[in-house]
């Protein structure tokens, strides 16, 4: 046989070409596949802000001098208040935060700019709504900025001095310092989780309930065929999956794209093969398509919580690092940002993908161990004789009984174990 | 090669599979030649599921042997199952895929390719009557039509010898007449049918009967020439008969465990009850 014939003639091509109509005419997968890169974009991407700005301020200004003024003008300056009444006495200004309609009060007593015309310190006072941390510490920041930048300036005319020190903080890589820079590049390492593990789980046991899988195990198709046919789509749609966040993420959010793409789709295959890996494991362990959705989202909580991706690692206790470094997506996310925000190569990212490569090892070679165990039964001839035994114990029974248990028999361990105790409990 | 069209299709001697403690099937010798539509009855747990199983090269007999349309089921699985069609209760149709995809994917995974396999298909298709539905997908189809499609399916390779595992399970009774047609069809064409079934209806169908019981090989021949052998008056008689007889004897043998091993005493017990 001529090389192209043995080309043409390998079993692999029908099971592609079966899965790729199936991917395009099975809805709901399409759907997750095109819906989820934009859904989790709106979410993640504009939805969790966790840098807070523009706190709506109410300002009650007893003193109505120039310095007053001025103070309002630099507190709005810092951008993390945004002025939005005058209120005329201090009832008014805690009716306001009590609505909810402000979150800030700068009140300003009637001897500001007296005190400060004196040489003395002008005092005023900032009422914060502290109950969400996260923008009462925003409220806090702005406040001192601006403290210290009206101080630092009185200063320096009344002594005509330049101020003594200033630190000049250059925020790099995120100079504006939005969270989507920093959130939109760990949505392709979510996505591609999420379709590793659920979709590509559920697909696998799809085919084995509905018996298709039983099916081709009678027929001539290699068990590396099989496997290939059934992973290398949901790696394309990964690849694609990743591309439609990023064209989006810099359409949308202007993502910088620093480095180089093809190193980022180099080692994202290392990723995507390490997490393929999770999901035919997930697909071995799991006996119907509810089962396998519960263990992928059950991978995918500490997924989001542990791996870096919304909430920062460094901040974490050190047992919840510890399980963060052991999924795939945290190694990952150091590398979508490295090459997306830093522009680093491969000399700054060769330890991830170290540790991302002994991660796609394991996990392939332990899972296809078990699926290609699921699929050969001469590995599990015990079950078979629990099934036997279950079969004799049972006597009369349901017509369909026999043929159900021919197919658990080719239904995987935890099938059969379960059809065993069934066996001998009756 | 297979191309001695003389020589039996399936030849087992002495097959013997045990799993654990207990014998599945215990010295089968069974002959079925070229064109035969041969049933394999039996109660749960007589040995059915495993014969065939072993047949199509997906258990390994413990002794004994088997070929398949002239090779080895264990040491030349690949010929074998080349040769085989399998047509589960399930009938493993993609559901969205159309009548005419599935076609295609079965027979391009026995490695059919090209023009030759659209030559073949269409032949096949006009053979079977799935012509009015070959753009409709196979999920819509009713009962009927997914049980001629999955036929079809499993024998658009030309198989020497094709395995329907209960195919009739959940078919209107029209349906299952043609179905048999069918069946007859491809086996004057020299396909040889291994059916097993809990139809007795279809079971008198069947050229030939083979019974097994506890994994022996109990009775043998024409439907005809079982009834006789049981001193019944149908093959259902016959099957009732055995399958009471089997109830007696697995209790039997499950009491006679418990005397002889005492450790296994509690578990035997549960499950004779």
């Amino acid at each position: 046989m001529s090389v192209t014939m043995r080309v043409r003639a390998w079993t692999g091509w029908p099971m592609l070409w079966k899965e790729f109509i199936s991917l395009r005419r099975d809805r709901l997968t399409f759907a997750l596949m095109t819906a989820l890169p934009a859904i989790q974009l709106v979410l993640f991407g504009y939805a969790i802000q966790t840098d807070v700005r523009k706190l709506p301020t109410v300002v009650l200004d007893e003193s109505r001098s120039s310095e007053s003024r001025a103070l309002v003008q630099v507190l709005a300056n810092t951008d993390n208040f945004r002025i939005v009444a005058s209120v005329p006495d201090r009832a008014q200004a805690k009716r306001w935060i009590e609505r909810g309609a402000a979150r800030v009060a700068l009140v300003i007593p009637p001897e500001y700019q007296r005190e400060i015309k004196r040489g003395n310190t002008g005092r005023a006072q900032l009422l914060i709504d502290a109950a969400d941390p996260q923008s009462s510490g925003a409220a806090l920041s702005g406040a001192q900025l601006a403290a210290q930048a009206r101080g630092a300036q009185l200063l320096a005319t009344r002594l005509s001095l330049a101020p003594p020190v200033e630190i000049r903080v250059r925020p790099w890589y995120n100079p504006a310092q939005r969270s989507a820079t920093f959130i939109v590049p760990g949505i392709v390492g979510i996505l591609l989780t999420i379709t590793m593990t659920l979709i590509t789980s559920t697909a696998i046991v799809r085919e084995r309930e509905r018996g298709t899988l039983e099916q081709l195990i009678v027929t001539p198709i290699g068990k590396t065929s099989l496997m290939i046919g059934k992973l290398v789509p949901f790696l394309l749609v990964g690849y694609v999956q990743m591309s439609v966040v990023l064209a989006l993420g810099r359409v949308f959010f202007h993502i910088p794209i620093e480095g180089s793409l093809l190193l980022l789709y180099a080692l994202a295959l290392v990723f995507i093969v390490a997490s393929l890996g999770v999901g035919l494991l997930i697909s071995t362990v799991a006996r119907n398509q509810v089962q396998s959705m519960q263990l992928s989202f059950f991978f995918m909580l500490p997924n989001i919580l542990l791996s870096g991706y919304i909430f920062p690692r460094a901040a974490m206790p050190e047992p919840a690092q510890w399980l963060g470094a052991l999924l795939p997506l945290t190694w990952f996310l150091e590398i979508l940002r490295g090459v997306l925000l830093k522009g680093v190569g491969i000399s700054e990212l060769w330890q991830e993908l170290a540790v991302l490569t002994v991660f796609a090892v394991l996990l392939l070679a332990v899972s296809v161990r078990r699926f290609s165990k699921t699929l050969d039964s001469r590995d599990s001839e015990r079950r078979a004789a629990s099934r036997t035994a279950t079969a004799v114990g049972e006597g009369r029974e349901g017509m369909g009984e026999n043929a159900r248990g021919a197919c658990a028999s080719f239904d995987g361990w935890s099938v059969s174990r379960k059809r065993g105790e069934v066996g001998v409990s009756v | 090669m297979s191309d001695n069209r003389a020589a039996p299709v399936v030849r087992t001697s002495a097959l013997r599979k045990v799993f654990g403690t207990l014998v599945a099937v215990d010295g089968l010798d069974l002959v079925i030649e070229r064109g035969e539509v041969f049933g394999l009855l039996g109660p749960n747990g007589s040995g059915k599921t495993t014969c065939i199983r072993m047949l199509c090269g997906l258990v390994q007999p413990t002794s004994g042997s088997a070929t398949v349309a002239g090779f080895d089921v264990h040491t030349q699985t690949e010929q074998v199952r080349r040769r085989i069609g399998y047509m589960s209760q399930r009938y493993g149709l993609y559901d969205e895929l159309t009548v005419a995809e599935n076609l295609r994917f079965y027979s391009a995974v026995y490695g059919l390719i090209g023009d030759e396999r659209e030559a073949r298909l269409a032949e096949h298709v006009a053979d079977l009557g799935l012509g009015t539905r070959l753009n409709q997908m196979a999920g819509t189809l009713s009962g009927g039509w997914k049980q001629r499609l999955a036929l079809a399916c499993a024998t658009a390779h030309r198989p020497d010898l094709v395995f329907l595992d209960e195919p009739t399970a959940g078919v209107d009774p029209a349906a299952r007449r043609t179905f048999w047609e069918t069946i007859y069809d491809l086996a004057r064409r020299g396909t040889t049918i291994l059916v097993t079934t809990h139809y007795m209806d279809e079971a008198e169908r069947c050229q030939r009967l083979a019974f097994l019981s506890r994994g022996h090989l109990i009775a043998l021949g024409t439907p005809s020439a079982v009834v006789q052998q049981f001193g019944a008056t149908s093959v259902e008689d016959v099957f009732v008969q055995l399958q009471e007889k089997d109830e007696r004897e697995t209790a039997a043998a499950n009491v006679a465990n418990g005397a002889n091993r005492p450790d296994t005493t509690a578990k035997s017990g549960k499950r004779a009850s």
